[in-house]
Order: structure tokens, then sequence, then C-alpha cells
């Protein structure tokens, strides 16, 4: 099956662009969506503690199942401001 | 045509627009409006800040609005939230944010918008890539995940602090 992947901020940076397509052997998880990426992009493996993730612009777990056609995006923590400074553990 | 409560622009803010998009759909029941505009600080961090520059998911960044509308729905007495956010780069100085919580009484008022503004920090995704003095950085900081018990009673703990 075949997904699209969009990456945002330091991930988008890491991976060179926001949307890539993808192919994977069915039945897959979100969660080999990202194994699949981070095999790409040794840089990414720190951030699969700290990661969010939707589907098909809904907020998902990574145990989600995944279908062909579907759009995974891939969220790093986002800007929490003064005193919300919660690092990704690593 | 009014603008929407809630929006995401590369425009510049105008809190009075967004003042306008509340009153209107709750006119006759409000007896207070509360609001709260976030600025580009030119320092943080120990860094002069030169500009940023905030990236979105714009459709899952509109639900989260709508799932804070409906937090606080659930907390206070209070009429419809607007809540416009920038993209784009914005200047040291400029209006990153701008909130507005219409209710019957200011208590309300005033608890809502704070709480509006910690959740958006926390469960937004909206992300800010700081440009200053000798690099950049993406700020990162709080997990976008916006079933985390833990984020939620924190943020109501500081709106009613």
């Amino acid at each position: 099956m075949r997904v699209t992947v969009r990456l945002f901020a330091r991930l988008r940076e890491i991976a060179g662009t926001g949307e890539l397509i993808l192919d994977l052997a069915a039945p897959a998880t979100i969660r080999a969506v990202w194994a699949e990426l981070a095999s790409r992009y040794d840089e990414l493996a720190p951030y699969a503690a700290s990661v969010s993730a939707a589907r098909n612009q809904e907020y998902a777990r990574m145990d989600t199942a995944v279908s062909d056609g579907d759009e995974i995006a891939f969220l790093p923590p986002v800007s929490g401001g003064a005193g919300a400074q919660r690092r990704p553990s690593e | 045509m009014p603008a929407a409560r809630l929006a995401l622009t590369v425009d510049p803010l105008d809190v009075v627009t967004v003042t306008t998009a509340v009153t209107e759909s709750a006119r006759g029941v409000t007896g207070a409006i509360s609001s709260f505009i976030g600025l580009v600080r030119g320092e943080n961090l120990g860094r002069r800040v030169r500009f940023l520059e905030y990236e979105g998911y714009e459709p899952l960044a509109l639900r989260a609005f709508e799932r804070i509308e409906q937090e606080i729905h659930a907390h206070w007495a209070a009429a419809p939230l607007g809540l416009h956010h920038r993209l784009g780069r914005l200047e040291i100085g400029d209006a990153s944010i701008a909130i507005v919580v219409a209710s019957p009484h200011r208590a309300e008022a005033f608890a809502a918008c704070r709480y509006a503004i910690e959740r958006v920090k926390q469960i937004v995704p909206i992300w800010k890539h700081e440009h200053f003095e000798g690099g950049a950085s993406w700020i990162e900081g709080a997990t976008a995940d916006p079933e985390d018990e833990g984020a939620l009673a924190e943020a109501l703990r500081r709106a009613c602090a």
C-alpha cells in the first residue's frame, strides 16, 4: 500500500521535504510508517519518544492501522513557550 | 462577510476583528470580554532574536482550536471563543496570537482566556523557528497530545490560580 507522509518543523528539515510517498507491506500501523522513515533518516530516531501522529488529519495513536491512500503526519513537540520547556527525551 | 472566529492567517492580526467575530455571535448574553495578544519578543533564553517563523499543520490546528473552545464550555459559562494565530515570518513586536473570550461575567472571561493560551501552547500543532544572532533553532516544548490529562489539569490550574 501507499501512504503520503507529512512532516513539520525539525522533522521536515531532517528529511529535507515536508511531504513524501512511502510504500509499505500491508497490514501496517503508524508505528511501521515511522520505522520506515527512521530507517531512511537516522536523525529522526531521537524523536521516537516525543513525536505525535495524525491519520487523515485526525490525531491518532502509533498503533493505529493505516490504509492505502492515507495521509500520515508526524508532529514534533509544539512550541511550549516560557514555563513549558519540556524537551523530548533522548 | 464577518471574519471567522477561529483562524490561521499569514496576515497581520487585528484584535478588533476577532472581538467583532465573537460579539456578533453572542450579543445580549455577553457581559464581559477578555482578550490576550501574544507578541514576538526581541530576546529569548538570553539570545537576541532577529525574527520568527511559524509553521502549522492547518487542518489539525483548527480542530485543536475547536477542541479548546469545547473544553472552555465544559468548565465556564463562556460564550464563543475567538482565536486567530499567525503563520509565516513575524518581526519583533508583531502579534503572533490574538484570543478573545466573551462570557456573562468577568471572572469566567479572564479564566477562560488564560486557559485558552495555556492549551494553545500545549496541543496546537504550530511550531516556532527562532532566528537569533548567530543561528536558528526550533523551539520545542509540549507534546501535541490533546488526550494528555496531566497537561489539561495543568492548564486548568494556571487558569484558576
